[in-house]
């Protein structure tokens, strides 16, 4: 019987000295494989830190587009202007009742053909939205080289 | 109860036998009293917490805009907009506010339904009045004459320099909506 007991203490002491090869912090620490991805070589446990905030230029030069259906960018800022069933700040300058006043870039007339393409006389619902296609552009570098180049009536 | 007001009458009518200092620091320190409590009071109603009894969901809005987070820190609470800060102007509208404690009581606007519903009637009434003061209250902190041209971008420049500059237009007639959310805009001039 004491043998036995001895021997269990024993068993246990050696179990508990040697650091155990799988323990469930190693698996976590080595996910990554040692390949770094777009956000560097951050474990994918990590939450890895933000970049900081882009600030949009209150007024920029017109940014030329790069392939021919892109949708025109914004060139100035839009802070708290606002788009929603109440109302929609960018038609208050781009509508065609207001534009011209304005001195504003019209929304095209394909903004008033619906899906099943009737055109109708104001800015269709599917294309209310405008921020869904349009967006500002803050001074953003490109995360990755890119090597694409507009077509030649772009260019 | 008539020979009571009649002794009053009396007592009030007759002169006092204290010192004409005496009665002039009483007077004076009376006024003192009086005049700090009254103004006091009047400060306690142009808080944001008083405001919030009634109007919590319009308060709210005013985080995500510029008149409550921007660079430099400075902020307006909704007195600053919606109370005239000019002395005989703002008991005026102390005054006619005395018709929303009406309100108050009925619960004309005490769900978010009823608010909603209401909405367009109170900005509505609100744009109204800062047409008719010339957007006083704007231009208590943003006044026209020390605008930088310069600095400003150039479809701001485009309209202050022509129609605000020329009277033609108000700071409301194009700033609607700065620090809350708008309320259905169909037919409102300008949208």
């Amino acid at each position: 019987m004491k043998k036995f007991i001895t021997a269990i203490f024993t068993a246990s002491v050696i179990a508990l000295s040697v650091p155990s090869v799988y323990s469930a912090d190693d698996v976590v620490m080595s996910n990554n494989g040692g390949v770094p991805s777009l956000r560097g070589l951050v474990e994918i446990s990590d939450v890895n830190q933000s970049e900081a905030l882009k600030k949009v230029p209150r007024e920029q030069h017109l940014m030329d587009r790069n392939y021919v259906q892109q949708p025109p960018m914004i060139p100035h800022s839009i802070r708290g202007y606002q788009v929603n069933l109440n109302a929609n700040k960018c038609l208050s300058c781009h509508s065609f009742k207001n534009a011209g006043a304005m001195g504003a870039t019209k929304v095209s007339v394909t903004h008033f053909i619906t899906r099943e393409g009737t055109t109708l006389s104001d800015v269709s619902p599917r294309r209310y939205f405008c921020l869904q296609c349009h967006v500002t552009q803050a001074d953003a570098k490109p995360l990755v080289d890119n090597t694409f180049t507009p077509v030649d009536s772009l260019r | 109860m008539l020979k009571l007001l009649k002794r009053l009458w009396v007592i009030m009518k007759s002169p006092s036998t204290a010192s004409f200092g005496f009665i002039l620091v009483i007077g004076f320190l009376g006024g003192i009293i009086f005049w700090g409590g009254f103004n006091t009071g009047m400060e306690a109603t142009n808080t944001e917490a008083f405001c919030s009894g009634c109007h919590a969901p319009i308060v709210k809005e005013i985080r995500e805009t510029i008149h409550y987070s921007n660079r430099s820190g400075v902020r307006a609470i909704c007195s600053d907009c919606h109370v005239p800060h000019n002395w005989t102007d703002k008991i005026v509208r102390k005054v006619q506010a005395s018709k929303e404690l009406v309100a108050f009581a009925m619960g004309t606007i005490d769900t978010d339904e009823k608010f909603k519903a209401r909405r367009a009637h109170l900005a509505n009434r609100e744009w109204q009045r800062m047409k008719e003061n010339n957007s006083q209250e704007c231009r208590n902190c943003h006044q026209f004459e020390y605008m930088d041209f310069s600095e400003q971008g150039k479809r701001s420049v485009s309209q202050h320099s022509t129609a605000l500059a020329s009277g033609d237009k108000t700071c409301v007639d194009c700033h609607k909506g700065i620090a809350h959310q708008l309320p259905d805009m169909k037919g409102i001039e300008g949208w």
